[in-house]
């Protein structure tokens, strides 16, 4: 048997622009694309119009407000402790970051931020990440879906079913916790909860390594999305983007470093920001890679929350003025950091137990208003990399 | 920066184009007159002492009893440290309240100073009504010149966030059922 050597072929020139595209021999002819509201790279019900002109995206329009409910009206219905399932309705892949938002910043506005024990403010800590953590796994997981790689999306799930296991024996939900409400936890941890966490944490941190060698330097995979959606560190900051997106451009900003809320302060963990290790700063690529390198950080924190947790046994998880209280004639503003980067939740109060004005900011709302500037002059199918790569959540775009 | 500071150099050089200030909050805040809004909101963003470069919401809020609407803006400054590699600090944390009256609700638009206002701004206008003046993605018809829908469709009536607001009972022929005006609390 003789062997066959199979050389790369040479790249293909794709760095043309939509004039000299259109300078060339076969003369084309514009046309307006919808992309969505139903298409599988949109990630729920994202309409995005594209004027094209043959491969290359011209312009593109996002039209967003296809799952809108009006969240913030309801939150002027309702108690705060009520409106805590709404708000996991919003970033439906990371319902616990959501309602810590929204619990803290009541419970800013009401003063009982002094009062929550210990023990509440460490396990709001280890469900936050190991949410952060399920939230990337999913972005990860159908990012590479989106660009055609179906087999890390099957072990992103397998491994993202572990941590719903925890959260379900904990809280008996596995996408709509409610877990963290206003003055603390709803329950207690289980018996065992410490143990099955941190065999959880062992198994799963060998497998960043797998993802890494199965999508993050796969070679398909870096072509797709290296140099492509470039958003410099000024635009990043210009337009409001946070999270991920905004560390991907090489800002190494996190709120959980920069304003720390919870007790963040007493972790020691670094923030992943884009390099550029494969193309240009701020690409598709640097994206993805913060959610991965996200992931161990996380894995950091969760292992010192548990260990810290072993000195509060028996403390209160709930205080019991969480149902009770009355919100001041006053307002509140407050942000956390979500999977997806700021979340925020400005609350007004009356003076009586029901807010007069609740709004949320959501931090994908922010993130996709970025598709305008750089869905510019791109190839067709750079579009689903693009809008992959900011990982947005329809419920929390629309409220 | 405390807010205290942040007010002091304000009316230091606005004077009367800040109206008001409140620092005994859980959210301290600066109000500024309306019209005066885009030339303080530049200072704030320019300033070498302030670099307010971070926009981080926009909240509209009805105050029914006072006959006016406020838009809430959230500020604060992303810089980078001197030392390279540690992480970044948010700085001089601010809000800015701008009122206008209920009935013709106009308030000019910042979204040449942060690009991030543009979609704040439209859904403010969507849910609220509050109408930004100079808004880039403007559309012109009966309700007069108007940042472009953003939740709602384009030909929605009304203003759903506001407290008066009528939840219509069919839309295109659609029913739609509720329970709202059963459930309201009021106000």
């Amino acid at each position: 048997m003789h062997e066959v050597t199979l050389e790369a072929q040479p790249d293909i020139n794709l760095d043309l622009t939509a004039d000299q595209i259109r300078q060339g021999d076969m003369p084309t002819e514009e046309m307006l694309v919808n992309m969505g509201p139903q298409h599988p790279a949109t990630h729920g019900v994202l309409r995005v119009v594209l004027r094209t002109d043959g491969e290359m995206v011209l312009e593109s329009v996002p039209h967003i407000g296809y799952l809108h409910r009006c969240a913030e009206k309801i939150g002027e219905t309702v108690q705060p402790y009520q409106y805590v399932p709404y708000t996991d309705r919003m970033d439906y892949l990371a319902g616990m970051n959501n309602n810590l938002a929204f619990a803290v910043a009541v419970e800013k506005l009401t003063g009982l931020e002094a009062e929550i024990s210990a023990r509440a403010k460490y396990i709001r800590i280890i469900f936050a990440e190991l949410n952060r953590i399920a939230s990337h796994l999913v972005a990860i997981g159908t990012y590479g879906l989106d660009l055609g790689a179906f087999t890390p999306f099957l072990y992103c799930f397998r491994e993202r079913e572990y941590i719903l296991d925890l959260f379900e024996s904990t809280c008996g939900a596995r996408l709509t916790y409610s877990y963290i409400t206003i003055g603390g936890v709803h329950d207690d941890l289980p018996d065992n909860f410490v143990d099955v966490c941190t065999e959880f944490l062992d198994y799963f941190e060998p497998k960043i390594d797998e993802y890494n060698n199965l999508l993050s330097y796969n070679h398909i995979f870096v072509k797709r999305t290296a140099n492509v959606g470039i958003i410099s560190a000024a635009d990043a900051i210009e337009y409001g983007l946070s999270g991920p997106v905004l560390r991907g451009s090489g800002l190494n900003f996190d709120l959980r470093k920069a304003t720390p809320y919870c007790g963040y302060e007493e972790f020691d963990f670094d923030i992943p920001y884009g390099k550029g290790l494969k193309g240009t700063v701020g690409d598709c690529w640097d994206r993805y890679f913060v959610r991965m390198c996200e992931m161990e950080e996380s894995v950091k924190i969760i292992r010192q929350a548990l260990a810290k947790l072993a000195g509060t046994e028996g403390q209160d998880v709930l205080h019991k003025k969480g149902k009770t209280i009355k919100l001041p004639k006053d307002e509140i503003y407050f942000e956390i950091e979500n999977p997806r980067g700021q979340l925020g939740f400005y609350v007004q109060g009356d003076g009586g137990a029901i807010p007069a004005r609740v709004k949320a900011r959501g931090p994908s709302f922010c993130n996709l208003c970025i598709t305008e500037k750089v869905g510019k002059n791109v190839l067709l199918g750079d579009m689903a990399a693009i809008i992959g790569s900011l990982d947005v959540v329809m419920g929390e775009v629309d409220r | 920066m405390a807010p205290e500071e942040i007010t002091d150099l304000l009316k230091k050089q606005f004077t009367e184009k800040i109206t008001g200030f409140v620092f005994e909050s859980a959210h301290p805040r600066v109000e500024v007159r309306a019209d005066a809004w885009p030339e303080v909101a530049r200072f704030l963003r320019n300033d070498k002492r302030l670099q307010l470069n971070f926009l981080r919401c926009i909240s509209a809020v009805d105050l029914l009893e006072d006959e006016k609407f406020v838009a809430v803006y959230d500020l604060f400054s992303v810089r980078e440290p001197g030392k390279s590699g540690s992480p970044w600090t948010a700085e001089n944390e601010i809000c800015i309240h701008v009122s206008t009256p209920r009935t013709d609700p106009h308030i000019p638009s910042v979204a040449d100073v942060w690009r991030a206002a543009d979609w704040h701004e439209r859904e403010a206008y969507d849910l609220m009504g509050i109408v930004f003046d100079g808004h880039p993605d403007s559309v012109t018809d009966q309700d007069g010149t108007h940042p472009r829908r953003i939740l709602c469709p384009d030909d929605w009536e009304g203003y759903a966030l506001r407290k008066d607001y009528k939840f219509p009972m069919e839309y295109h022929g659609i029913p739609a059922v509720t329970e709202y005006d059963q459930t309201r609390p009021i106000h």
